[in-house]
This record gives structure tokens, C-alpha cells and sequence, in this order.
């Protein structure tokens, strides 16, 4: 059913995919164009819905991808064994149209608070802390930004020259590499642990925020290593992804 | 089942309760605990929703779907803050 949309009231829209970019052989960044959408803050995400022709349908939620400001984007892995990733990043071409509501979330985003922020990624968990980057670089704020991105190996960093960008542009940007490193890699190796944690974090005296995105294990890990380091809860914010 | 938590339902509650609920603060009616929905422990995929304490796993919230209907359990919180 057509209508405007009530104020405060979340409702399925249909936007039309306007640009899929390759982001690595398993990742996409799939711009909708979505005529009334309200905007959204840096960390937020949207809810994906999939409907077969016999009614039959999958909901997923994905983080929101582009800074505020910018069309909506999403970056979405495809899982092999998933229900609605492998459509979307193998079938989904520009001016197909895609059934989401949104922008979703008031805990996970970042509004160019000045405190330094600590920004930790496993995986895909890195999309919504790139839309914080990217709100970052775009509205010159002088916050300090550290993000430490965990992936298996370099051909799975997802917007590593835009990250590498910001690294050179006041923010540190650094990763860890758990499978497989390139010869002569000078970063991190292997998986995040309570001594990388604590080399990266900043001093808690400085009021950091910390976001922590990807896997649930890695979450939980992260999240409980910040606060031995003194972290008050209040400013380890979450989200997982499950998986592994 | 892996667990998620109170991010993912985040667009399942603003339907329910018309407004952003992720960052709003609910109380455990079981330990007390006072946590921002976003924290909660949270298992898709089974017969219905299922968010849980992060302090003590007891049962916050049960929301079940058909149709176009929800069915919300919220008698394991005390509190929450809509």
C-alpha cells in the first residue's frame, strides 16, 4: 500500500539499486536509491526484505554502509549457505528494486562526538565503522579516529584504499591479518588479543568511545578485554554478527 | 544458534513500539540488571524472538509473528524506558 510515511512509524519502502560495486570476490556495496528516505546517522543499519513468488519471505538486517548525507548504501558478504547474501551479491543489478525499511538504531552510531574514538572491526563488522570514518572525513571533524580492522588475509579487507586514505589523513588505521599474510607485511598478524587491545586503546583518561563490530566471538572478547583496561561499559558499545 | 543481540531487532521493535528502541533501557525483572536494549542476548531464527539477559540469560522478551501480527511477551522485564 502506497502512502506517506507516518511520522516515528517504520515502513517497508521499495528503493531501486542504483550502482553495485565489487568490493572483493565476496562483497558488494549495493547503492539504493530510496525516495523517501529520512536520513541516517553514521553505525546505523537497514532491514532487507525478500519475498518468492509463492509469498515466501527472509528478512536480514544489514549496516547502512554511506555517510549521512549520502544515498543509501549497504556492503554485504555473501555466505554461501545464506538465504538472502548470495541474491543479493550475485543476482542484484542496477535498477532492480529492493524491498527495506529503515534507518534502524539509536545505540550503535557515532554524531562526531569529540572524544577519541576506537573503532574495532572483525570482518564485515567494518561497515558501519566506515560509515563512521567516512561521516568523519566528510565533515572535517578533529576528533581522533583509531581503527584496527581484524581479516583473514589482504584480498578480504573490504574499502582498504578509502581506509588507507583516512590513515593518511588523520586517522590510524591499522589491521591484523589471521590467516594469511603478504610477503614482507609490516602490520599485525594473527588474531586480536588482550596485548593488541591494549596497545591500540586509547587511555582511558581520554574519555574514548569504543565501537566493536563483527562476529560474536570476537565482540565478546574485545568488549571484555576494553574493560579490564577500565573502559566504563557505558562506552564499549556493541554489535554482533554472529557467525563464527 | 548464535547469539546476536539487541541491534538485530531493532527494526522488529520500532514496528512494535513505533519508536528507535535500541538505545532505551529496560530492567531484568529476574536479576535487576539495567541494560540498553542493544546489549540484550537475542536468538533469531526459532518458532519466535527471543532477547535475554546479558547478566543472568533470563527470558526479557518473546515476540512471535504472523501475518501482520505481533505477539510480545515482555513479562521478564520490570522496566522499560519506550
Amino acid at each position: 500500500m502506497a502512502g506517506t510515511a507516518v511520522r516515528g512509524r517504520l515502513t517497508w519502502q521499495v528503493g531501486t539499486v542504483s550502482e553495485v560495486i565489487v568490493e572483493t570476490p565476496t562483497v558488494r556495496t549495493i547503492y539504493v536509491d530510496v525516495p523517501d528516505w529520512a536520513g541516517h546517522r553514521a553505525g546505523q543499519h537497514l532491514d532487507v526484505r525478500l519475498t518468492a513468488e509463492d509469498g515466501y519471505s527472509a528478512e536480514r538486517s544489514y549496516s547502512i554502509a554511506s555517510a549521512p548525507g549520502e544515498p543509501v548504501a549497504i556492503t554485504v558478504q555473501r555466505l554461501d549457505d545464506g538465504e538472502v547474501s548470495p541474491y543479493l551479491t550475485d543476482e542484484l543489478r542496477p535498477g532492480d528494486e529492493l524491498e527495506l525499511r529503515g534507518p534502524i538504531g539509536g545505540y550503535f552510531v557515532w554524531d562526531g562526538e569529540p572524544e577519541p574514538m576506537l573503532l574495532l572491526a572483525g570482518g564485515s563488522g567494518v561497515v558501519p565503522l566506515r560509515a563512521m570514518l567516512r561521516h568523519r572525513a566528510r565533515t572535517g571533524s578533529a576528533t581522533r579516529a583509531r581503527l584496527l580492522y581484524s581479516a583473514r588475509a589482504l584480498p578480504d579487507v573490504i574499502y582498504r584504499a578509502e581506509l588507507d586514505e583516512y590513515g593518511r589523513d588523520g586517522a590510524e588505521v591499522s589491521y591484523t591479518l589471521t590467516k594469511q599474510q603478504p610477503p614482507g607485511w609490516s602490520g599485525h598478524a594473527g588474531r586480536v588479543d588482550q596485548v593488541l587491545i591494549e596497545q591500540v586503546a586509547f587511555p582511558v583518561e581520554q574519555h574514548p568511545a569504543a565501537y566493536v563490530c563483527g562476529p560474536t566471538s570476537f565482540v565478546e572478547a574485545v568488549a571484555q578485554w576494553l574493560v579490564m583496561l577500565g573502559y566504563p561499559p557505558s562506552r564499549v558499545k556493541t554489535e554482533r554478527f554472529g557467525g563464527k | 544458534m548464535t547469539a546476536l543481540d539487541g541491534n538485530a531487532i531493532g527494526g522488529l521493535l520500532h514496528e512494535v513500539f513505533g519508536t528507535e528502541m535500541t538505545a532505551s533501557v529496560g530492567t531484568c525483572a529476574s536479576c535487576g540488571s539495567r541494560r540498553q536494549v542493544a546489549e540484550f542476548v537475542v536468538y533469531l531464527g526459532g518458532p519466535g524472538t527471543v532477547a535475554r539477559c546479558r547478566d543472568c540469560l533470563a527470558l526479557l522478551m518473546v515476540v512471535t509473528s504472523r501475518q501482520a501480527m505481533n505477539c510480545v511477551d515482555l513479562t521478564g522485564l520490570s522496566d522499560l524506558a519506550v
